[in-house]
């Protein structure tokens, strides 16, 4: 069985940063592994430790300087990875949910992989829709969500749980091939070891432009445009009640009562 | 004309606040585009749900009655079809672990561009500008789009719709491929300590690291007693096993919006202000002033919790 891990490289901010024109000033970002994709990494790597899984693809859409995150989950237990880039994907400004599907469903295409994983989201621009739009692309079943997965992946079936809002979880069966989004917490990834770091230098990275996967450049015009970007404005408009402990509870109590809310 | 469609959000025999505010979402959408808003109930007690959410600004319920729980596979074959015959310009469904589950599937399938988590909306009929959050809160963005879209809202950004309305309530026939539904749902679980669900509640009582003690949590459950509360917390309450996970209150663990979230002891991380910042009034306790909860308290006592809370209770004795 293979598995193909969709993993990103995301950028990370600092608490004090300045905006240019419709991004962030690049002076104050970071970079990193998307946390969620670390997640569906290190679930991925236990599927082929527990035998079930014969090999682990990352794939990541990504320039040059990604190789460092792509290197990093090599290090964690990947077995080789894809790395796609193409001359009209740096030229977007914004790629959006249907761009990113165009360009997976090609590498999918390519490896047909019996489950993919990804994260639930991105930790920048939180679209959190690739995967199930990806699932739908191709053909596969899928589970948005998931923080639980059997691992015996059973009669081509994974039992999965995804976590609803309110402290609810849904048991659910998916047929196989699928693509499941998941959570964190479902797991608890691991440090990359020393002999993972040397091992990962000698993986394969391999590199894939638009006609190596067969892609017209138009697969990532989107109808999409970012117009601006702000920190969200301050909303200090907080009413101090003063006065001693007495006087303060009972403003709060006069409250909670005008609002019908106490007794 | 252009129409907007949304698509109610249930489950376990409940429809979800959610519902309620995307018909707000969806009323402002169709009153600024000139259109009608209409309205999917697919799956559960479709006509219960369609009578709840017949509310003013609705023009038309479509009931899909398929099943009793969530199914993606009924949901995204239902949307497609309603969309095919009502042609709506603007479809909304909300950005709950359910809508992320099937909107991105619904779009694919339309060839329509998708934006989740919005928490802004306004259009002119034909340009669709919408603002959401990057890099965790840090930035807003606006994003423009031209024509028809798929969008999922973020919860708790509208009011909810509560004005009855005068819809017409129809039965929508789709015809459902049952050999392409593979996924199944065996079940649901409440996670450890499932005693009580905080987003549901009017009033919470929500403690932070303020606290100090695992023995002074009695302190704060006597005052949600007191005052008919719920009580909830942050993180760090939760990482130290004082409170089960079900009453965390955060990116991590729940988002509620209650009429009053009563924020005791809590600095207002980003991570925590993500959980409650759509409560309706916000009243922080705190004795820093410059505390990040600030920026989002309605009101707020800048004094000490163990002199405020009895206080308090006293207040209700």
């Amino acid at each position: 069985m293979k598995l193909l891990v969709a993993v990103k490289e995301v950028a990370t901010v600092e608490d004090s940063f300045e905006v240019d024109g419709t991004e962030i000033d690049d002076r104050y970002l970071g970079a990193r592994l998307n946390e969620w994709d670390e997640y569906a990494l290190e679930e991925a790597v236990q599927l082929r430790e527990a035998g079930v899984a014969d090999e682990v693809v990352t794939v990541t859409v990504g320039p040059e300087e990604h190789e460092q995150s792509i290197r990093k989950a090599l290090a964690k237990g990947a077995d080789r990875a894809v790395r796609v880039w193409d001359d009209a994907l740096a030229d977007a400004d914004l790629l959006d949910v249907r761009a990113k599907t165009d360009v997976l469903r090609a590498v999918v295409e390519e490896e047909e992989p019996d489950l993919v994983l990804t994260g639930v989201q991105s930790g920048d621009d939180s679209w959190g829709a690739t995967g199930v739009a990806l699932a739908d692309e191709v053909g596969y079943q899928w589970a948005a969500v998931v923080n639980d997965l059997e691992h015996d992946l059973a009669d081509g079936t994974a039992s999965v749980r995804r976590e609803l809002e309110g402290g609810v979880e849904e048991l659910t069966d998916v047929e196989l091939p699928a693509v499941l989004t998941v959570q964190t917490g479902i797991n608890q990834p691991r440090y990359a070891s020393m002999r993972g770091i040397r091992q990962a230098q000698r993986k394969e990275l391999a590199v894939k432009d638009f006609s190596a996967l067969g892609l017209d450049p138009s697969a990532v015009e989107g109808s999409l445009e970012r117009t601006a970007m702000y920190e969200p404005e301050s909303e200090s408009d907080v009413a101090v009640w003063e006065g001693s402990s007495d006087e303060t509870a009972g403003a709060l109590a006069d409250l909670l009562r005008e609002k019908g809310v106490a007794p | 004309m252009s129409a907007v469609l949304v698509v109610a959000d249930h489950r376990q025999g409940e429809l979800r606040d959610v519902s309620y505010e995307l018909v707000s979402a969806g009323d402002g959408l169709a009153e600024q585009s000139g259109g009608d808003l209409h309205l999917a109930v697919v799956g559960g007690d479709v006509d219960r749900f369609a009578d709840e959410l017949d509310l003013a600004g609705v023009d038309a319920i479509h009931t899909i009655a398929r099943g009793e729980e969530f199914n993606h596979d009924v949901y995204v074959e239902s949307t497609e079809q309603l969309v095919e015959s009502i042609e709506p310009t603007y479809v909304l469904g909300p950005n709950s672990v359910n809508g992320l589950d099937y909107l991105p599937a619904v779009a694919n399938r339309l060839g329509r561009p998708l934006v989740t988590d919005a928490i802004d909306l306004e259009t002119d009929g034909d340009r669709l500008e919408l603002t959401r959050e990057c890099y965790g809160g840090k930035v807003e963005t606006t994003i423009e789009l031209e024509g028809e879209a798929v969008v999922s809202v973020r919860e708790g950004e509208w009011p909810a719709a509560t004005e009855p309305g005068d819809a017409s309530i129809e039965p929508f026939d789709v015809t459902i491929d049952e050999d392409a539904v593979g996924s199944t749902v065996t079940g649901f679980e409440e996670v450890t300590g499932g005693d009580v669900d905080i987003t549901e509640a009017d009033v919470l009582v929500s403690i932070g690291r303020g606290i100090e003690d695992e023995e002074n949590l009695d302190l704060v459950r006597d005052l949600a007693d007191a005052l008919e509360a719920t009580l909830s917390s942050s993180r760090p309450i939760v990482d130290n096993g004082w409170l089960p996970p079900n009453r965390q209150v955060g990116q991590s663990g729940k988002v509620v919006t209650p009429d009053v979230y009563v924020a005791i002891g809590i600095s207002g991380a980003v991570q925590h202000v993500a959980g409650m910042k759509g409560s309706d009034t916000i009243v922080a306790i705190n004795t820093d002033p410059d505390a990040p909860i600030m920026d989002i308290a309605d009101y707020a006592i800048h004094d000490d919790l163990f002199d405020v809370v009895p206080a308090l209770i006293e207040q209700f004795e």
